[in-house]
């Protein structure tokens, strides 16, 4: 890709929420190919660390910054959220929308559109009301709509959180096909076989902090701290 | 009650046959009230739209100065529009006093902030839902206010239909601009009143029916809105 917004600095970055510091200070560089899995205990800031990254949360201080500008930048990313958020609108529109936002015409929107909806399996239901869908159609949706753009870099909050193994799998084969096209990913779970299927490096996030951040085999294989340990094991890390 | 009952009559016998004065009358009322209509919703669902995505200091304070506008009794606004327009008033010169373009007048700063209140209210619940979306997607403000006005569709035009019912059944500021004048500013409201205090019950309880048709139309319209907004049709 000519141009690459990658990677992404983060130097000392702090997300505060009144006046409470609930990520950072975080320094860490987002560059080269392949899946980050993000892993740690519930409140562990590994939603709070994703949507800071992609520009949903004020950063109140360090410096965060992609190798293009802000706004090129923004454009070439996406974010699938926990719970997917879905338009008031026909599975076609929603995967249109970001399409026609770009300025595409209606009829290559609506091309893509049927396209990406025949990968995740939605292909039959085009016209349908997408609030109707299930939990799982909902996410691939979200997904497939995340995508449509051909983002860069792709960041995933627990996606898979609430679905079951069925839906899983059609969202982890959409990602792998994604990755091998050249998406950056990096996504949260709390699915540690999801993570040693898909992660080609982990960052471990405890107390707001990234605690541990190393490829995916030494993660898992040889930790590096006695918390991670603790924590591959299952026990209660807090 | 015999002259209540002959009343009835003789109102069913003008609906039937679509007396000329009753019919000419529901136009005009439907002119006024429809124009109205058609300024305020252009005012207010934007206004709307923009005051719930925004995020200043002052919202609280822009939606307390709404609410307080809705309070105002309709015939003050009656009066201060009479004001404006009348012959030595800053308007006067356009010679709008007892038109129906007075009416219009009025009947837009009753109903503009009732439909930008009721607006806001539903947009607002969109855009929490749909926030996240929306910045991920890096939108404009202009494309964010677009897409919150035509996903919220159904809930704007409950908006418009309850500006629709509050002017349409509105007398005392139409009275006033408008001058109840025949074959002119004559309308479903003022022609009732003017018919009843003349003891003519029978044009009176035709022309309200009508209104009551119209009513009820608007307010099954309504619910009709929101049961299908609610259950997910759309
Ligand atoms: N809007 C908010 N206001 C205050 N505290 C918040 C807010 N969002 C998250 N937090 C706190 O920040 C911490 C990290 O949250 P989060 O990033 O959601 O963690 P995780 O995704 O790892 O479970 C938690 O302690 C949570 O309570
Ligand atoms: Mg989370």
């Amino acid at each position: 890709m000519v141009n690459s917004i990658l990677p992404l600095e983060l130097q000392e970055v702090v997300v505060s929420k009144r006046g409470r510091r609930i990520v950072g200070p975080v320094t860490y560089t987002l560059a080269g190919a392949g899946t980050t899995i993000v892993i740690g205990p519930n409140g562990s800031g590994k939603t709070t660390l994703l949507r800071m990254m992609h520009g949903l949360e004020r950063t109140s201080e360090g410096r965060l910054s992609w190798a293009q500008a802000f706004k090129e930048a923004s454009q070439r990313q996406s974010f699938v959220f926990q719970s997917p958020i879905i338009m008031r609108r026909s599975v076609l529109d929603n995967l249109a929308y970001p399409l026609t936002l770009a300025g595409k015409s209606r009829k290559e929107a609506n091309e893509a559109a049927a396209r990406w909806a025949a990968k995740v399996g939605l292909g039959s239901r085009l016209q349908q009301s997408a609030s109707r869908l299930s939990g799982g159609e909902k996410q691939k949706l979200a997904l497939a709509r995340a995508l449509i753009r051909e983002p860069e870099v792709l960041f995933l909050d627990e996606p898979c959180a609430n679905l079951d193994g069925k839906a899983t799998r059609v969202i982890e084969g959409v990602l792998q096909d994604a990755k091998s096209n050249g998406t950056r990913l990096v996504m949260s779970t709390h699915d540690m076989g999801q993570a040693r299927r898909l992660a080609d490096d982990v960052i471990f996030m405890l107390g707001g902090q990234i605690h541990e951040c190393a490829p995916v085999q030494d993660f898992f294989n040889s930790p590096a701290t006695p918390e991670t340990e603790q924590f591959l094991r299952g026990d209660i890390v807090e | 009650m015999g002259e209540i009952l002959e009343g009835l009559k003789a109102a069913f016998l003008l609906l039937v046959t679509l007396d000329s004065d009753l019919v000419e009358i529901t136009l005009r009322s439907l002119q006024v009230t429809l124009s109205a209509l058609v300024i305020s919703s252009l005012i207010a669902l934007p206004f709307g739209a923009w005051l719930a995505i925004r995020r200043f200091r002052h919202r609280r304070l822009a939606i307390a100065v709404l609410n307080a506008l809705m309070g105002i009794p309709p015939v003050v606004v009656g009066l201060f529009v009479y004001l404006l327009l009348s012959r030595s008033g800053p308007f006067g010169v356009l010679g709008l006093l007892y038109t129906p373009s007075a009416m219009i007048i009025a009947q837009v700063i009753i109903i503009t902030p009732l439909i930008a209140s009721i607006a806001h209210q539903s947009l607002r619940e969109l855009w929490a839902e749909y926030h996240d979306l929306l910045i991920s997607l890096n939108t404009t403000r202009h494309q964010r206010i677009k897409t919150l006005v035509w996903d919220g569709r159904r809930a704007l035009l409950t908006a418009s239909l309850a500006g629709f019912g509050r002017a349409i059944g509105e007398v005392g500021a139409i009275m006033i601009v408008g001058g109840n004048i025949d074959h002119a500013t004559r309308v479903l409201t003022t022609a009732i009143a003017l018919e009843t205090s003349k003891g003519d019950f029978s044009l009176a309880l035709g022309l309200g029916f009508v209104l009551i048709g119209l009513a009820i139309s608007v307010n099954v319209a309504i619910h009709w809105l929101t049961r299908t907004e609610r259950e997910g049709r759309w």
